[in-house]
């Protein structure tokens, strides 16, 4: 039997990407989704949107290329591509309410069986940080979520109900983890691949909502 | 012609008073007006109720105002950060108010006001906290909730750019909420890096004209000390 190999965050971020199609418009969240950047398959043209208002963001500049005016929504510097835009906030975000983003990738503390998923605020916090999370999972044509499989202390972060705050309902695509590509659907999760190693059946010991899995599932290409 | 151009730091910030609501531009360290900011905490200004991205991070941005005890109230859409220290002190003391609003929401509530709407039909938030005794309005079927346009007294907002009306133009992604939160207040106080003589910005090329704006102050690329490092 091969050894059990977890996805790596960066082959997490290489597995997302291979999402992406040509001519996307695409926004992505902090973490790992930022890293999903450097890894968009040869010869697709796909499209960066940075909420505070960026429309074709590139990947970070040199040290001394930096500049505090064009800043990703994470916060960390970026170029641009030819043919890039500027909008203010309230354009940014019609560009996603109003349907325009093909897909967000976006990180999260837990996704649930009818899509819902939480990435906001820990239960017993006061406060978290919303951000545009609420309106851009709203809003885009798919949700590309990327996250640990389970909690530091082996929870499941896949669940049939939340238990975390609520970020946006019913929005989730598809979940990838470092052990498994999990498709959400009207009939619930349903197991699209598996990390090198790991058996459908390693999965749903640590998915704490019932997985469907079908006759084929495919191994991660990591 | 009205002259909109403040010769001082407390030329342009002399309509402000204790309690008004505060509108202050900027993204992380895209377009804040830093100099502004230094004024409004040199004035000994409070409860301010700011509006803004976020509650600032490390002593950037409204971060300032709040460490000099001017803010009594803040809203934003991410008052959480790694570095949001001076806040999170503050409020974990019960020293300060936070209305937390998802951030194209809170474009969308500023972007009303200016706009002279009494608020919007927003369809984010729905089944969550922000949800939580709001009004729901149906229309075709669908639901969304009744967000309140969000006005304010005053905004402090950066740009590249005024000429002599107060025509602006903004760098880069530095533009952020500052043109919608230009709009929305009843008066406006722009920092500017240079003015330019009338009739030097392409009318096409004004990103928001000078009929919403009231005073503007020249700085150069003002940096506060606080930047140090920020970005990395």
């Amino acid at each position: 039997m091969t050894q059990k190999s977890p996805l790596s965050r960066e082959q997490i971020a290489k597995r997302v990407a291979a999402e992406l199609q040509d001519d996307w418009l695409v926004n992505l969240g902090l973490g790992i989704p930022t890293l999903a950047v450097d890894y968009v398959p040869e010869g697709r043209d796909v499209i960066f949107h940075s909420e505070n208002g960026i429309i074709g963001m590139g990947p970070k500049p040199g040290d001394a290329d930096v500049d505090t005016d064009l800043m990703s929504a994470g916060k960390g510097p970026v170029t641009l591509i030819p043919g890039a835009s500027f909008v203010h906030h309230a354009d940014s975000f019609a560009v996603a309410r109003g349907g325009r983003l093909d897909a967000a990738i976006l990180g999260a503390y837990q996704v649930a069986a009818n899509g819902d998923f939480a990435n906001w605020r820990l239960p017993g916090k006061h406060v978290g940080g919303i951000g545009g999370a609420m309106d851009i999972a709203y809003g885009a044509q798919r949700v590309f979520i990327t996250m640990s499989h389970t909690g530091k202390d082996g929870s499941p972060k896949l669940v049939e109900t939340l238990t975390y705050p609520l970020t946006t309902r019913n929005c989730v695509t598809k979940v990838f983890t470092e052990i498994a590509v999990v498709a959400v659907t009207p009939d619930g999760f349903v197991l699209e691949e598996t990390a090198p190693g790991y058996t459908p059946d390693d999965v749903v010991a640590v998915t704490g909502a019932p997985l469907i899995v079908p006759d084929e599932v495919g191994e991660i290409a990591a | 012609m009205k002259n909109k151009k403040a010769e001082t730091l407390d030329d342009a910030l002399d309509r402000i008073s204790d309690g008004d609501t505060v509108l202050v531009g900027g993204f992380g360290l895209s377009g804040i007006p830093e100099k502004l900011i230094d004024g409004v905490c040199d004035r000994g200004l409070r409860n301010l109720t700011v509006v803004n991205n976020s509650s600032g991070a490390g002593r950037i941005g409204v971060a300032r105002m709040l460490e000099r005890g001017c803010v009594g109230k803040v809203i934003c859409s991410f008052p959480w950060g790694g570095a949001s220290a001076v806040f999170k002190e503050l409020y974990e003391a019960g020293k300060v108010d936070l209305e937390i609003v998802p951030q194209g929401i809170l474009a969308e509530r500023m972007r009303a006001a200016g706009a002279g709407l009494g608020g919007v039909l927003l369809p984010i938030g729905l089944g969550t906290e922000i949800a939580e005794g709001k009004a729901i309005h149906t229309v075709d079927g669908l639901e969304y909730l009744i967000e309140p346009a969000l006005p304010g007294d005053i905004a402090l907002v950066k740009a590249q750019k005024a000429d002599p009306r107060g025509n602006l133009i903004y760098r880069l992604a530095a533009r952020n909420m500052n043109p919608i939160m230009a709009m929305a207040a009843k008066y406006t106080i722009v920092e500017v890096d240079e003015d330019v003589a009338l009739g030097t910005l392409a009318p096409e090329n004004i990103m928001t004209p000078g009929v919403f704006v009231d005073r503007y102050l020249v700085t150069g690329r003002y940096r506060p000390e606080t930047w140090e490092g920020a970005w990395s």
